[in-house]
Parts: structure tokens; sequence; C-alpha cells
């Protein structure tokens, strides 16, 4: 067992017995880093000498008896969540240079505690993308076989996080960019509830679908990160105005009574594998005393065009402001304002973002938006009324994250439509603003993990986080190692 | 669904890209297989549903209109690709 081994709660209790430094934690991680990241290049941006220093204020903090969960600990942020002072790319050549000059809510509210901030971590341009082959930096491979990809959009956080070069990481997720990786990588991701955390800050793909959340090594360090990083924000008006409750505190292995929910057509769109790996898990929660049932969600299979024709539309809007004025990437050659834009935008997207964007442009365009933006948004109210009805019965719904376990990298890159399927199980619950919580389930047969996603009511992270950290207690998948 | 090169060229336009010839072809395809895959839809009766902006109705966030520091005019010019006495240059747009 090494330092950076150790779960950020672990790590935490060490700090506090002072039986270890945040420095030596630090330089752990750091070591961890040298040694592994040329195979795994999940960080875009290593703050190595900041991060040492942010360690040593952390250390001050604890010797004073100050400090809290997430003091001293190192941790990883997607590239697409603002720090100040530092790059923040979202892994495009349109944001090379984009130095924050702000911190993002989540970054601040962190930033309270004293944590160490080791880096930013890669992803799929401006989030888009499920395999984080889309980076126009580098490709990101997955620690249990690095010829096969970490999943996406948080790619690099999930990575970093199962190859133990940070305690903890932010992602980001729109169509299921933290489940879909965490499942991917063996470790534990958090979707919540939309307008639970701040989105101020973090750069804009689709905004009714974005949020901010978790990639951890297990479930309670999950609720502790959820403790700093939700609440309301005057700066995103979204943000919801609510009573947020202690996370910690749903921590229980108990999940005698709870009814549990299994849509059926999330599991006729997995592989045999991936299948039966969830349904074990769901026997699972019976023998531990749940209520377990099959149910169905029809409208399920409209959930993955809708996705598409919303987060295109929204992203189309929300990435016009990259016009090589204000920041970032600007051509070096043009004849008037037009064609400025024009050759910026061209020579500083990458492909999968254009393809996004002329997509949305489409939909969004004179004649076309009643019959698909506004169609794509009245099947979001049935899709969320399938859920309402479906948890009038059940307190959580079951089903697998992803169809598949990881692919090989290259395997999809060529054929969108066969990317975008892969998020078949995932996209439905960013539509109707749920909470949804990947934890590993099972390996497949080149020994890849599979993960399961629990999905939860608005507001339901505490449930999830009781399920999660019940099967997590029992099960024989806590905190899958790879080997590096 | 069949997309025009024409279609491709236009929504192009409308996004400020430049797509070269092989590009304009690609999109063509990828385009195409998208909005079909979308035409799904069309087979789900949306008759009379209300269209759903965001999954949670949040309506009318008002604050108090009071006067707070803002950024600071440097740190967001930083950024720029061009700037001069604190303004950005962009080429001449009005002769």
């Amino acid at each position: 067992m090494e330092l950076y081994n150790l779960t950020a709660h672990e790590a935490a209790a060490f700090l506090k017995e002072k039986k270890v430094s945040s420095v030596e934690l630090t330089k752990a991680a750091l070591g961890r880093i040298d040694a592994v990241e040329d195979k795994v290049g999940g960080y875009i941006t290593v703050l190595r000498d900041e991060a040492l220093k942010d360690a040593e204020k952390a250390d001050a903090a604890i010797a004073a008896g100050e400090g809290s969960d997430f003091t001293g600990i190192p941790m990883a942020i997607k590239d697409n969540i603002c720090t100040e002072g530092v790059l923040t790319t979202c892994a495009s050549k349109m944001l090379y240079n984009f130095v924050s000059p702000y911190d993002a809510t989540v970054v601040k509210k962190l930033k309270a505690e004293k944590p160490v901030f080791l880096g930013k971590a890669n992803m799929d341009e401006f989030a888009m993308g499920s395999t984080t082959e889309h980076s126009y930096f580098k490709k990101t491979g997955n620690p249990h076989d690095v010829t096969r990809v970490p999943g996406g959009s948080s790619g690099g956080s999930a990575a970093v996080v199962s190859a133990d070069e940070a305690f903890i990481a932010l992602g980001s997720d729109t169509g299921g960019s933290i489940r879909q990786p965490a499942s991917f990588c063996g470790v534990v991701g958090m979707k919540p509830t939309y307008g639970l955390v701040s989105r101020f800050g973090l750069v804009a793909f689709a905004s009714s679908l974005d949020q901010i959340g978790t990639l951890s090594k297990d479930v309670e360090d999950c609720a502790a990160m959820l403790n700093v990083i939700t609440g309301h924000d005057e700066m995103d008006s979204t943000s919801l105005d609510v009573e947020y409750p202690d996370y910690k505190s749903a921590l229980k292995n108990d999940v005698k009574g709870l009814k549990i929910g299994l849509p059926k057509e999330y599991f006729e769109a997995a592989s045999d594998e991936v299948k039966t790996a969830v349904l074990a898990a769901a026997k699972k929660f019976e023998e531990m005393g749940a209520f377990v049932e099959e149910c169905s969600l029809s409208k399920m299979k409209y959930a993955l065009p809708a996705y598409y024709i919303i987060s295109s539309a929204e992203a189309s809007s929300n990435l016009a402001r990259y016009d090589g004025i204000k920041y970032g990437y600007r051509t070096e050659k043009f004849d008037d304002l037009i064609d400025l834009y024009t050759k910026t935008r061209s020579e500083g997207f990458g492909e999968e973002v254009k393809r996004r964007i002329m997509l949305g442009t489409y939909a969004l365009s004179s004649g076309y938006y009643d019959a698909y933006y506004k169609k794509a948004q009245q099947v979001r109210t049935l899709i969320k009324n399938d859920f309402d009805s479906a948890f009038e019965t059940f307190d959580v719904l079951l089903t697998p994250t992803a169809p598949t376990a990881a692919w090989k990298i290259g395997e999809k890159i060529t054929d969108p439509m066969q990317m975008y399927a892969a998020d078949v199980c995932t996209v439905s619950v960013n539509i109707a603003g749920l909470p949804g919580l990947a934890l590993p389930c099972g390996k497949d047969a080149n020994n890849m993990p599979i993960g399961m996603q629990l999905i939860g009511k608005p507001f339901g992270e505490t449930t999830l986080l009781r399920a999660a950290y019940t099967f997590e207690q029992n099960s024989a998948f806590k905190n899958m190692k790879p080997v590096l | 669904m069949q997309i025009s090169i024409s279609d491709v060229e236009h929504v192009a336009k409308l996004a400020r890209l430049h797509l070269t010839e092989d590009e304009l072809h690609a999109m063509q395809k990828d385009l195409g297989d998208i909005i079909e895959f979308a035409d799904t839809l069309n087979s789900l009766d949306t008759e009379g549903v209300n269209p759903s902006a965001h999954a949670v109705a949040v309506q009318n966030v008002l604050r108090e209109d009071e006067t707070k520091e803002s950024f600071d005019r440097e740190k967001l010019l930083m950024n720029a690709p061009m700037q001069e006495d604190g303004c950005y240059i962009v080429p001449k747009v009005v002769e």
C-alpha cells in the first residue's frame, strides 16, 4: 500500500492524526504522475510547484488546528472548469492559451477548504465525445488497459483517479460525461440533480443539461465532495435555492425496504456481459433487503435523438462566442471581420465540435426549428413524465451505465453514430435533470470494469448515496485497482 | 434523410464555418445520418405536449440592483489576441 493508493477520506484521516503531511501526500501523487502519466496521459496541465505550495499552506492550516475533509488533499479538475491564473483549455485549440481570469464557483468553494490542485484533466474538446479521443492535445489511456479508451468526456478525470494520480477529481456531465468514464475506469461518478451545483465558471456546452460532479475512489469521498460543491449561487440563475442536506449522513449500510426498479429498455440496450453484471448487482440488493422489480420506461429510445438535437442546438449557440476577438485562438491572415470569425472558427475547432455546431445550427435554422428543436423539447417533457411515473413506485432505478465496457482506442472514432449510441443509457438522466451515480459492479472478459447506474428522483442524492454505499460495503468490486 | 450540399453550405455560413470540399461531403453524410436518426422522434405523438426548456422549472430569478465590484479590465483583456488602450482590437467594420 502506497500513500497514493489511499482514498481522499483515508488520506484526510492520516492528515488529521498527523501520520502524514500534505506535502508528503502531494509528493506521493506527483511521484505517481511521474511514474505512470506517460502511459495514462490524463492531465493537460500539471501544477507541480503550485501544488507543493498549496500543500505547505494546508499543512500550516492543519497545524493550526483548522482543516476539513479536503484540506491538503491532492485533486484534479477537468479542464473546462475555470481556475484563476491557470490554463483552462477545454482540450481545444480554440482555447490553447486561455488563462482564466476568475475561479468557477466550485473552485472558489474548494479553495476555502485549502486543498491541493494537482492539475487540469484531459477531456473531449468542449466536452463533446465519449472517449476523450477528441482532445486537441493528447489521447488518454484507460488505466486498466492503456490501449483502450477511458470513456468521456471526463476521461482524464476518471483516468487520473483510477490510476491513483489524484485522490479525487471534478468532472462535468452533459449526457453521461462523468458516469460513463467512471464506469469505464472502475471508479465512482456522480452527476447531481440539475441546479444543485453552480455552473458559474464551467465553460458552457449545453446549458440546460450541463452539471458539475465528482469522480472518486469510493462513495464516501463522493458524499464529502458533494457537501463542498453543492449550494445556491447567485452567479448561476439556474442554481437552486433549496435546503441542502449533509450528504455524508446518507452513508448508511442499509437498503432494507428500498424500492429499486429495473427499467427493461436499458437492459435490452446492453451487451450480455453488462446485463449479467448489473442483474447480479440487482440480486445483491435484493439479498440485502431491497425490493427489486422490473419496470418500463417506454420513451427511453427517444432520449438519444432528443439529446443530440437539444445539446447540439444549445452548443451551437454557446460556442458562437469563440470569434477570435476576446480570448483564445485568432487566425493569422484575414480580409475583414466576417473572414476573421470564419477562419478563426474553422481553424480553432476540431471535427466533432464542428459537426455538433452544424447539427445545432441546422436544427435551429428557419424552417427546421419546429420539426427538430421544438419536437425534441416536447419529447423531453414526455421523458420526464415517464420518470415521474416510475418514481411513484420506486425510490431508485438501477441500469447499466453503458452498453459495453471500454473499447479500443480508434475503434469508433470514424463513425459518429456508433459513438453516439454508446450514450444510450445516460442521456435520459440529463434530459430529465435527475441525479445519476455510476458505481463499479463487475468486469468483462477483457478484465475491463463494468459499471451500474443508479438514477434518483430530483434531489434524491441521499438515497443514491445510501444505496451505492451499501452495495460498495458488501460487494467485491470496491476500489478496483489497475495494474500499471 | 438526404441533405443537399447547398444546405450544408448554407448552414456552414450561418455557423461561420468554412468547410473544404472534402469536409463538405463528409458533413453532408454525417448530418444526413444524424438527422435521419432524429426523425425517429416523428413516430412519437407530441400533439398538445408543452415543450420543456429545462428539467427543473425555475422562473423569474430576480436580485437587488446593486452596484458591485466587477472584473478587472486588465485581467479580462489579458487573453485578447490583440488589445490596445484598454480595448479589443478588431478589423475595421464600417467605412
